[in-house]
């Protein structure tokens, strides 16, 4: 995939949250794909305050099986959580794992009035019951390939296959 | 300061180069440094947060074993345990000297059978954290919070943390490390760590009956005289008079000390204009540093305490991180 085509999925997941009609949303993208997608959207939605970022390293469900993950930037939430409407925003939805973290992380900032789920791609294979409010595209894909976003510049999609 | 215990270094790092146990600051290479205070980052700012809290070590167990009495050290592992929804308990094992062998081993296989999965060891023997480690069973992570005159790589790695916090970065630093270095554990694993971090200038000051005989070989400067000692010095980190470990004839008194290595802020006025004044504390005030300093502008004391905690949180993590890691590949090749 080529980068104008990432960003008119971008385009077309803004189009989809602006049908959503959230009224004085916060922005949050997941590190590290999902905020260089969220802060696109920021743009795109003329959304005014700073965006906010999770890195959901310590929320993760599989600490006692692979231990810590190397060290990303520490989480940041620019705003008072609680009452808020939030867009949540992530590049690829599989498991379902990621987001629940990120919800979980989410609250212990304080209680949101709303989450909705952005992504810039579904892949399906769900392993908790999360679904994306909005998601740009749906790709199939076999149990050993893997889609990953790159950048921040250019933004690509790549499906890698795991031998 | 005394010589450590032989092997540590392979004894905490195992043969992928994980981090099992954390007991000495010495055979830790520079990236292991900063992944330490790289980690402590992203847990800094969960104590600001509406929950304190992280569920990282959830359904974990912490035995804090403290054979000394520490206030500050305790509820500082304690918070970073129950920052991390660990389960915690500290143990006040008082114990004679003598019979340590024996009875430290019975102690510690009556907790090991209550199923704990980290011991963090407080102890005035140096090697006390060490010799746990040897005889514990292999799922256990053994934390050294402080063992006699030898080491405390947790106050070291905080006091490191505060450094990069305030200057940045360590290759440009002049560091004065001043007062009792003889009977400091923190002292010792201080100099490793900004050594190992690439701080260029070093210096330790203090009267020659408190700095150990040798102490140059380990790439420090000695001064004796505490205005050459901190003349230009980015940062100042006092250490606490131990007057406790303290045998007669080493300072003729306390008012004589302060008289000519107490930090005051007159004599501070040769340091750099932006310096900044640490101490691990207890503060002795009036006796090796003024109070006018302890509280002044320059002071960050306080803010070492709070880093205190997100230091510990990150050796916590990464050492029963590293066991995951472990049992993990146990399981994969019995399977």
């Amino acid at each position: 995939m080529s980068a104008a085509q990432v960003d008119s999925l971008v385009s077309k997941l803004a189009e989809g949250l602006r049908e959503l009609d959230i009224r004085d949303p916060s922005m949050v993208g997941i590190l590290t794909g999902g905020v260089w997608i969220a802060e696109l959207l920021r743009t795109r939605l003329q959304i005014r305050e700073r965006l906010g970022s999770l890195n959901i390293n310590f929320y993760r469900d599989d600490f006692t099986r692979i231990g810590l993950h190397p060290r990303v930037t520490p989480s940041d939430l620019p705003f008072a959580v609680d009452g808020r409407n939030i867009i949540l925003v992530d590049d690829v939805l599989h498991t379902g794992r990621t987001i629940r973290a990120a919800l979980n992380e989410i609250f212990d900032y304080g209680r949101p009035a709303r989450v909705v789920l952005a992504t810039l791609i579904d892949r399906g294979g769900r392993e908790l019951p999360i679904q994306a409010d909005v998601a740009a595209k749906k790709v199939t894909l076999g149990a050993d390939e893997h889609i990953k976003l790159t950048g921040p510049d250019p933004l690509d999609l790549v499906i890698q296959t795991v031998s | 300061m005394t010589t450590p215990a032989p092997s540590a270094p392979s004894l905490q790092v195992d043969e992928h180069g994980r981090l099992r146990h954390f007991l000495t600051i010495e055979g830790l290479s520079r990236e292991r440094l900063l992944e330490i205070l790289d980690t402590a980052e992203s847990f800094a700012g969960v104590g600001e947060r509406a929950v304190k809290k992280v569920p990282l070590l959830r359904g974990k167990t912490i035995i804090n074993l403290f054979f000394e009495p520490s206030t500050r050290t305790r509820t500082t592992f304690e918070l970073a345990a129950k920052r991390l929804s660990a389960d915690v308990l500290t143990v006040t094992v008082s114990t004679s000297s003598t019979k340590k062998g024996e009875s430290l081993l019975d102690t510690l296989h009556t907790l090991e059978a209550m199923h704990c999965d980290m011991f963090v060891v407080r102890h005035a023997d140096s090697g006390a954290a060490h010799f746990i480690a040897r005889h514990v069973a292999p799922h256990i992570s053994v934390i050294n919070g402080g063992d006699g005159r030898h080491a405390h790589p947790t106050q070291a790695m905080l006091d490191m943390f505060t450094i990069r916090r305030h200057k940045r970065d360590f290759s440009d630093l002049c560091v004065a490390i001043v007062g009792d270095v003889a009977h400091s554990r923190v002292a010792r694993s201080q100099i490793h760590a900004l050594t190992m971090l690439g701080v260029p200038d070093v210096r330790v000051v203090g009267p020659k009956t408190l700095i150990p005989a040798g102490v140059e070989t380990l790439g420090v400067k000695v001064f004796n005289d505490l205005r050459e000692g901190i003349r230009n010095a980015d940062v100042i980190m006092m250490l606490r008079l131990q007057r406790e470990r303290m045998q007669g004839g080493l300072l003729p008194s306390m008012h004589e000390y302060f008289r000519f290595y107490g930090l005051t802020e007159q004599k501070l006025s040769v340091a750099k204009s932006d310096a900044v004044v640490m101490h691990p504390g207890p503060l002795n005030r009036g006796v090796e540093i003024d109070s006018e300093v302890a509280d002044g502008s320059r002071s960050v004391i306080l803010q070492q305490v709070s880093y205190g905690i997100a230091i510990r949180m990150a050796v916590m993590s990464i050492t029963l991180g590293s066991h995951a890691q472990a049992e993990r590949e146990r399981e994969r090749h019995a399977g």
